[in-house]
């Protein structure tokens, strides 16, 4: 930079200009997530000032005596997305390690596009695939099955109706898939040939070196690509809302019908008629907010302690 | 391709006690052949040097002595190995896993594992042997010891092996070889990445190691072939043009190929 400004002025003066160009953009940033939150601080004040703490304690939706707490979209937002987490994660690591290192070279290029492909699909389209689809037969088959072998956990109890947390979690999980397919495999694409040989050299089996060595290495693409997933599953709307069932109860089935935040919001903003509904709406839109960027802070400080204390 | 042939007119045996043996070897990618009939002895516990202009198959060549080459599409082997009277190119005479076990190899660049210094040493132990926790220590610092890295990495066996100079992750990467215990050691221009310090040390490092093991060494350095190794064979083109002890090769070689690549007026 400082090279840059001795040679001349008018060089220096295009630089400086772009330097300060680029940082605008770059405050922008800043500037509009600050503006989000005051937003939606000042818009659910009417909410804040009611119930107080209470609101993230509170199991109560009743929009007629005006009473509102968020524990149950917060709990459905969360089990939704731990988990459609629960079945992509591995699924998208093996997917990836087939597409990287497994597959016969004349599968890799289609495969990988159809993965990608899956990420192009509008949300709706799943959601109302999940609906017509998935639902009828996780009503007919997939939960009376885990009902008979299974049902003596409380987790698998309860009348198998198709919609309800496990066909959301198996929607999301199916929408994220790709992301953290796609990503993964170009960290695993990324790891040293000469690693990989040393590796087997060492007498280790494929099973060996992709436990030992490639997921090691590309741990920190892998744990970014599983919170990219992460952060879509727990903001994903309209999918969610369609299989979701939008009930206002906690059950330790996840066949019973539950609620997220966003289906909350995408079901009930129309419906919102005095000041103090629309209000918990939004602060409701606050607490996703902020639980996104604390799952997302959370990831980031792992990572930075995980990668400072070994691995790569 | 494999049809016995009059003895060729260039020394390809030793007159010690041989460790591997090598039969008209073909090798192919794909269609191309780029390895035409070698056939030398590797002597037990000295020091062979591959030497030769890029391209000639000398890496190749050492690459299937540990069947490498069986990770990728098309390539294929063709003739003989012979360790202890097996054909270690025959997947039914011994797994590849079995051999790599025995024959260790290094690479150009120094290649740690995204694990601890001490774990990158115990990885070979955890994969072939039911060692206790005490015996993997003790393995684990003679093996460092083996590779003259001990006394540098003692204090911090538990930091990643990335964190290594370039020079310290090779001795690693050959320690680490070295815990499997192996009978030969491959090395594919162990020294080209590294500075000239650095590679003193290892060339000193294979000085000692052939007490224990049969080495057989790639490398680009002439000066190193004729420093370290006890038998050089020169490659030109897929084909092996001389082998011989290497005092012979460097000073008197037989063939006018050899001289010219030696004498820097080729290659």
């Amino acid at each position: 930079m400082k090279q840059n400004m001795s040679t001349g002025g008018k060089k220096a003066w295009g630089d400086t200009l772009f330097r300060s160009l680029t940082l605008a953009f770059a405050l922008g940033i800043l500037v509009l997530f600050a503006g989000i939150l005051v937003a939606l601080w000042h818009e659910s004040l009417p909410a804040i000032e009611k119930f107080g703490f209470s609101f993230l304690t509170s199991a109560a939706w009743n929009p007629v005596k005006d009473e509102f707490g968020a524990i149950i979209p917060v709990v459905g937002t969360l089990v939704s997305t731990l988990l459609a987490m629960l079945i992509a994660v591995p699924l998208s690591i093996g997917v990836a390690l087939f597409l990287a290192e497994l597959a016969p070279s004349w599968m890799r290029a289609p495969f990988g596009t159809a993965i990608e492909l899956l990420a192009a699909i509008p949300s709706i389209v799943y959601g109302m695939w999940g609906l017509f689809v998935l639902a009828p037969i996780m009503a007919d088959h997939v939960q009376p099955w885990l009902q008979t072998y299974l049902g003596f956990i409380p987790l698998f109890s309860g009348a198998p109706m198709g919609i309800g947390m496990l066909t959301a979690g198996l929607v999301l999980a199916l929408m994220i898939l790709p992301f953290i397919a796609s990503v993964t495999r170009d960290v695993f694409l990324m790891v040293p040939k000469n690693l990989k040989e040393a590796a087997y050299g060492m007498g280790a089996t494929t099973w060996e070196v992709v436990r030992d060595v490639m997921i090691p290495y590309g741990k920190k693409g892998i744990v970014g690509a599983v919170f990219l997933g992460m952060g879509r599953a727990l903001g994903e709307t309209m999918a969610v809302t369609f299989v979701i069932g939008n009930a206002y109860h906690l059950s330790w089935s996840l066949f019973a019908p539950g609620n997220s935040i966003a289906s909350t919001l995408a079901n009930e903003f129309t419906e919102a008629d005095s000041d103090v509904y629309l209000a918990s709406l939004i602060e409701l839109g606050l607490v996703l907010f902020l639980m996104t960027f604390i799952v997302l802070g959370a990831a980031q400080i792992w990572l930075r302690r995980s990668v400072a204390g070994g691995g790569k | 391709m494999t049809t016995p042939s009059a003895p060729t007119d260039h020394a390809s045996t030793v007159s010690e006690e041989i460790k591997l043996s090598v039969r008209h070897l073909n090798f192919y990618y794909g269609d191309k052949q780029v390895l035409f009939d070698n056939t030398l002895d590797i002597a037990k516990n000295k020091v062979t040097a591959f030497i030769g202009p890029s391209g000639c198959g000398k890496s190749t060549h050492i690459r299937t002595y540990n069947r490498m080459f069986e990770l990728y599409k098309g390539h294929r082997a063709e003739g003989e190995i012979l360790m202890d009277d097996m054909n270690i190119l025959d997947p039914k005479q011994i797994p590849a896993l079995e051999l790599r076990h025995r024959i260790g190899m290094i690479f150009q660049k120094p290649t740690p594992f995204p694990m601890s210094i001490f774990d990158n040493i115990a990885y070979g132990l955890k994969l072939h042997t039911r060692l206790g926790k005490r015996e993997i220590e003790e393995r684990v610092e003679q093996a460092l010891r083996g590779a003259a890295l001990w006394d540098e990495v003692k204090d911090k066996l538990h930091q990643p092996g990335t964190a290594l100079s370039g020079g310290q992750q090779q001795r690693l990467c050959i320690a680490r070889a070295l815990a499997n215990e192996p009978e030969v050691m491959l090395m594919d221009e162990p020294c080209s990445a590294l500075d000239p310090i650095a590679t003193a040390k290892i060339e000193e490092l294979i000085d000692e190691l052939k007490q224990r093991l049969t080495i057989v060494i790639v490398t680009h350095n002439m000066q190193q072939a004729a420093r370290v190794s006890d038998y050089t064979a020169y490659f030109y083109l897929g084909k092996l043009i001389e082998f011989g002890d290497t005092k012979t090769i460097f000073t008197a070689p037989k063939k006018k190929e050899t001289e010219d690549y030696i004498t820097g007026r080729f290659g």
